[in-house]
């Protein structure tokens, strides 16, 4: 567990209430089309402190964080940096500014080496040692241990996010904004992550730090901003908050218990956990090996039994071979050796959807349809498969105006929704035996995500065996009756705890 | 159940943009005539009466030239909504006229009912075009080569083969002139009564853009298809559709087409195989597909509208002295039109209603 | 036996000199992440320029207004892709057959419809001192047009341009990653239009050296596919400067056989020699595609997340 600065940096805080905020964003707004993606929102983040930005997908932190950025320029608002007024059209006049930013999902070259990532933005000519030397320095200045001439696609999760920082820090940050950092780090990571940022800040830097994980900004932050549909729903001293107060802010009054459930971190455990023993054996591995297209395995030598009404939560670090894994018990790949028995339908909602789900020009009829499209002869009778769909989108609540909409007039929620309703449809015919469920929440709101947990739910409980992997631990704990964490290839059933995960994670025992 | 009043709306829609289209592409001309420097009332004058002026015009000119872009324009269809871009319909039109004239030629030797010959012949430029277009899609499906590159290289090598052809092994008894013998009297195909030149062919090819409007509409086949060119990781993963071989078939498929075209204007039209065969029907395909929004149905409007086009280019060159080249200016800037506009369109949100490019009547 | 080996390489590097020229360019634009099909088309407006600037009696004036006219090719093509995000390959393609009528059309408008052929001044040829008196080579390599030296400089500086400064650095990021480029402070769009306008340029200026220092006129559809074989090349020289030059020796050396093989006497029939460079490209291409990995953005707009 993240102690809460329990580290020596704590006596360093200051309350500076006199003292000018490192960075004002004032009365931001934008907008896009007829949806106020932020409306009149304030941010002051103080020197020495670490602002925590929460809020649900969708709520706008990132669009505000894109705007003190120079990603996205505002409708209106000022920004000024250290008292003084700031005009950031674009990413260069944020760096001139001293601002750096770490995107959730990060912007290196992965075919580039570290040092021509650093260096990526300068101006005039580039020379290779000097940019290593500066890497060095800085190495020793923060304790970044980075090799200058490793290519960064060879370099894992963790010391890919390294570099980000590191690209920011050689520009002279002292203003670091990081989205989501610790979505991609395994716990331990996350917990040195904290520790340096906590550091940075108490070193007279300041750190706005965009994050859903309400533990998170609770251990680390000073001050905290939650935005709700673009608005700013309460700000303040991390002190004067609880959880709960904090939980209400990002889901507005409306909220009811059930979804205040589902963000809450520390999940307690809903529904029985079925006794799997003796249900029906859906997937068998013994001896499983996976190879991708490039020849690297994945997949080595491993065996386990995943039962009818089981909700199989896989755990691991980014390119632990789960990925892999997933496609091979959705039938989209196949076991280089081994024994795999699996089911002959399996319903698969990958991470991607837009590249791998869904038609975004096409119907939504056509999208249902696309199940199965491979094996299909003969004609289409699209007003029978109209009606599905109408009736899928009935028993799903996909928003949508009809099964002729085309997909991309939907939200992502709804999208999402469908392919869930395509994958899960109940008819007996063409009814599935597994679910395999590859982040199927990822970038969703609230409602959204409830939504699909109580579908997945549902279909365990209907007898079908559900596989789910996520990013997020806590969304694992929430639904899985069963864990299995993949690490470096190898896959091995886990304790129900999310410390024994996070260290299955990272391959200690 | 449709009511009545969207279909009627949709009708007039299209009315609408057909009339814009013929509109722009007057004024396109008029603007390029001033540019440079011609008489534009003569100009306009001779791009009427070469096209639609007459119904000998209007048959012999402007339909006589629709029919090989019909089956190049259905080809290039088939090809890009299946996310092939398949240039080659050009060079596949020459491999399709070399092999209908090699078996108009050579088969009547042997003997057999002109029936026959004529199927048969239509058959193998069916199948060269087919054949043709297959060296550019294992290129595709085995080195993952840029169909766009090969097609082009493989119409040069196609002119290039024409040539070497009709200067050796077709070439006419006399070894005067580059170009194969006359095929027989026999085999050409029947004309329309009452429409001059016009040939079959036209039949022919309006048969098969109904048949491909109602496969890309109603068969499991077709969908594939569709869902292959817009979303191939999608059609693997959540269809299991086999997307190489999706493509593939739909290249070939392309292919025959646009062999079918050369086959059909040798037998139709030119009765013997030369050089420069094709005034470039391969290319304008392009145009008469795109502007068609991939439909079958509306490559047939399409097809006319460009037959009609060259018809009438073909008039202002002879009486006013404008060169015939110009019409490839007005097909560019129209392709560069359409895109703009469909990127324009894939940009917004929520899409407007109904839009030229797009399938949705069924 | 020296004199068919001379004479092969001086067709050599006459052949592959406008095909490097048109690669570098392309080379350029990929590295951008951007595919110009239409090169072919900036070829032949380079060419057609030419004619036009040369009609006035001054090489350098005809070299001038090929550049122009790529540069102008390469703006309508900037527009389209960039600003408007239409399809790269429908865009190239469109514009291709839009520079074979425009410049068809204004040929026959400002030369006659019997397209006489023209004199115009041609591109004298600079041997260069020392250097062109080496047995064999010397002539072949070193008495050339001036613009053959020109492309002889052009991929050691691309190769040092792309390793060594910012500004490479930055290109090649927008290629491979524009998101992170972005995020570095680089304007994407602005760097890939700089891109397409140099490729463009480079294009026109091959085109200008068809007709200043080889042709010595002007013919409709002169181009002949050199754009797309360029093309190939930038594919055949795995998007690096260097193995782009040897891909372009390696095309010319193709096409300057047929004049070696009538040299010795060796006699087929002359599309088999047309045909070659075409075939060439074919299989360059199936050799090595998949050995080289290809920009990472090829073909793909930035898309703005909103």
């Amino acid at each position: 567990m993240i102690a809460r600065r329990t580290h020596e940096a704590a006596p360093a805080r200051r309350t500076p209430a006199d003292e000018t905020p490192a960075l004002a964003l004032e009365n931001i707004t934008k907008r896009y089309g007829a949806v106020d993606a932020l409306a009149s929102v304030s941010l002051r983040v103080r020197r020495g402190t670490v602002h925590a930005l929460l809020g649900e997908n969708g709520a706008g932190k990132s669009t505000l964080m894109r705007i003190a950025y120079g990603l996205v320029r505002a409708d209106s608002g000022t920004i000024a940096v250290h008292g003084a007024p700031a005009h950031i059209a674009r990413a260069r006049d944020a760096i001139a500014h001293g601002i750096g930013m770490v995107h959730q999902h990060f912007t290196l070259v992965p075919v580039m080496s570290v040092a021509e990532n650093v260096a990526l933005g300068g101006r005039g000519m580039l020379g290779a040692a000097r940019v290593a030397e500066r890497i060095r320095e800085l190495a020793v200045r923060t304790g970044f241990a980075l090799d200058p001439a490793a290519t960064v696609s060879s370099l894992p999760i963790g010391a890919q996010q390294r570099v980000e920082i590191a690209k920011a820090l050689i520009r002279d940050a002292r203003i670091l904004i990081l989205d989501e950092p610790t979505a991609v780090l395994a716990p331990a990571e996350t917990t040195e992550l904290l520790r340096w940022l906590r550091a940075f800040a108490d070193a007279g830097n300041a750190v706005v730090l965009i994050t859903h994980k309400l533990r998170e900004a609770l251990s680390v932050a000073d001050d905290v901003t939650v935005l709700r549909r673009g608005r700013t729903a309460l700000t303040g001293r991390v002190d004067g908050v609880t959880r709960e107060s904090l939980t209400l802010a990002m889901l507005g009054e409306g909220a009811t218990v059930d979804q205040a459930r589902d963000v809450r971190e520390e999940a307690t455990k809903v529904g029985a956990r079925a006794a799997s023993a003796e249900r029906a054996v859906v997937y068998r591995a013994q001896g499983l090996t996976v190879v991708d297209g490039a020849g690297v395995v994945r997949i080595r030598d491993t065996s386990f039994t995943i039962h009818a009404g089981e909700i199989v939560g896989i755990a691991g670090i980014e390119g632990s071979g789960q990925r892999e894994l997933l496609r091979v018990l959705a039938g989209r790949m196949d076991a280089s050796s081994g024994v795999l028995v699996r089911p002959s339908r399996a319903g698969f909602i990958p991470e991607d959807r837009y590249h791998d789900a869904i038609l975004l020009e096409r119907d939504l009829a056509e999208n249902v349809s696309l199940r199965g499209a491979g094996a299909r002869t003969g004609t289409i009778d699209w007003r029978a498969q109209r009606a599905v769909t109408d009736r899928l989108m009935r028993v799903f609540d996909v928003r949508a105006a009809d099964a002729r909409a085309p997909m991309r007039t939907l939200s992502g929620g709804n999208q999402q929704k469908l392919v869930l309703a395509r994958e899960l449809q109940s008819d007996a015919a063409a009814g599935s035996h597994a679910i395999i469920a590859e982040s199927p929440t990822r970038g969703l709101d609230v409602r959204a995500t409830a939504a699909i947990h109580a579908r997945l739910r549902e279909a365990g409980a209907g007898g079908a065996a559900i596989i789910l992997y996520s990013s997020d631990i806590d969304e694992v704990l929430l639904l899985a009756t069963r864990v299995l964490v993949v690490h470096a290839g190898s896959v091995r059933d886990a304790p129900l705890d999310r410390d024994a995960i996070g260290r299955a994670m990272l391959g200690l025992a | 159940m449709l009511t009545r009043q969207p279909r009627l709306r949709a009708v007039l829609g299209e009315a609408t943009r057909v009339s814009v289209l013929l509109a722009s592409i007057a004024g396109l001309s008029a603007l390029l005539l001033v540019a440079g420097g011609y008489h534009v009332g003569a100009g306009l004058d001779a791009l009427w009466y070469g096209s639609v002026g007459s119904w000998y015009a209007f048959t012999s000119a402007t339909l006589v030239r629709a029919i090989p872009l019909m089956f190049t324009g259905l080809a290039v269809a088939v090809a890009f909504r299946a996310g092939v871009f398949n240039i080659g319909a050009e060079g596949q039109l020459l491999a399709g006229a070399a092999a209908a004239t090699a078996i108009a030629l050579v088969v009547p030797r042997v003997g057999g009912p002109a029936l026959l010959v004529v199927g048969l012949a239509l058959l193998a430029a069916a199948v060269a075009g087919a054949v043709w277009a297959a060296i550019a899609a294992v290129l595709r499906a085995r080195f993952g080569v840029l169909e766009v590159i090969s097609t082009i290289m493989l119409n040069f090598v196609a002119l290039y083969g024409v040539s070497y052809l009709v200067r050796g092994p077709l070439q006419e008894p006399t070894r005067v002139y580059p170009q194969s013998p006359t095929i027989l009297d026999t085999l050409h195909l029947p004309r329309i009564a009452g429409a001059g030149r016009l040939h079959v062919g036209l039949l022919l090819g309006m048969a098969l853009a109904v048949i491909g409007g109602w496969i890309f509409r109603h068969t499991a086949a077709g969908f594939r298809l569709i869902a292959v060119g817009e979303n191939p990781s999608a059609a693997a993963s959540a269809g299991g559709i086999d997307v190489v071989r999706t493509t593939t078939r739909a290249f070939m498929a392309s292919g025959a087409l646009a062999g079918l075209a050369g086959g059909v204007e040798v037998l139709g039209v030119t009765f013997a195989l030369y050089d420069n065969i094709s005034p470039g029907y391969g290319y304008t395909a392009i145009a008469v597909a795109l502007l068609a929004g991939l439909d079958p149905w509306r490559v047939m409007l399409t097809a006319v509208l460009f037959g009609g086009l060259e018809a009438g280019a073909g008039a202002m060159q002879r009486d006013a002295g404008v060169p015939s080249s110009l019409v490839s200016v007005i097909e560019a800037l129209l392709i560069l039109t359409i895109v703009a506009a469909q990127a324009r369109r894939l940009r917004k949100v929520h899409a407007p209603d109904v839009t030229f490019l797009d399938v949705r009547d069924r | 036996m020296s004199d068919v080996v001379a004479s092969f390489l001086a067709a050599t590097i006459r052949t592959a000199v406008p095909l490097a020229l048109a690669a570098f360019g392309e080379l350029i634009v990929e590295r951008a992440g951007v595919i110009n099909i239409g090169l072919e088309g900036a070829i032949l407006a380079g060419a057609f320029g030419a004619l036009v600037g040369a009609s006035t009696g001054s090489v350098g004036i005809g070299f001038a207004a090929a550049i122009c006219a790529g540069l102008l090719m390469a703006a309508v093509f900037a527009l389209c892709v960039i600003g408007l995000r239409t399809d790269q390959i429908i865009a190239g393609t469109a514009l291709t057959l839009l520079s074979v009528g425009a410049t068809g059309t204004l040929y026959r408008t400002m030369f006659g419809s019997s397209g006489a052929a023209l004199g115009i001044p041609t591109s004298a040829l600079l041997a260069i001192p020392g250097l062109s008196s080496i047995p064999v080579i010397g002539a072949a390599l070193f008495a050339q047009p001036p613009i053959t030296y020109v492309a002889y400089l052009v991929a050691p500086i691309l190769a040092w341009w792309f390793s060594r400064t910012h500004a490479g650095l930055a290109l090649r990021a927008v290629g491979e990653r524009p998101e992170a480029a972005e995020a570095a402070g680089i304007a994407v769009d602005r760097a890939r239009v700089l891109a397409i306008l140099v490729g463009g340029a480079l294009g026109g200026l091959a085109g200008g050296t068809l007709v200043l220092a080889q042709a010595g006129t002007f013919v409709e559809g002169m181009s002949a596919g050199r754009g797309f074989i360029a093309i190939a090349i930038v594919v055949l020289g795995r998007w690096t400067p260097l193995g782009v030059a040897g891909g372009a020796l390696l095309f010319g050396a193709a096409s300057a056989l047929q004049f070696a093989f009538q040299a010795m006497g060796w006699n087929a029939p002359y599309q088999l020699f047309l045909v070659a460079p075409y075939l060439l490209t074919l299989a360059a291409l199936a050799g090595a595609v998949g050995r080289a990995r290809a920009p990472g953005a090829l073909g793909k707009a930035l898309e703005r997340r909103q």
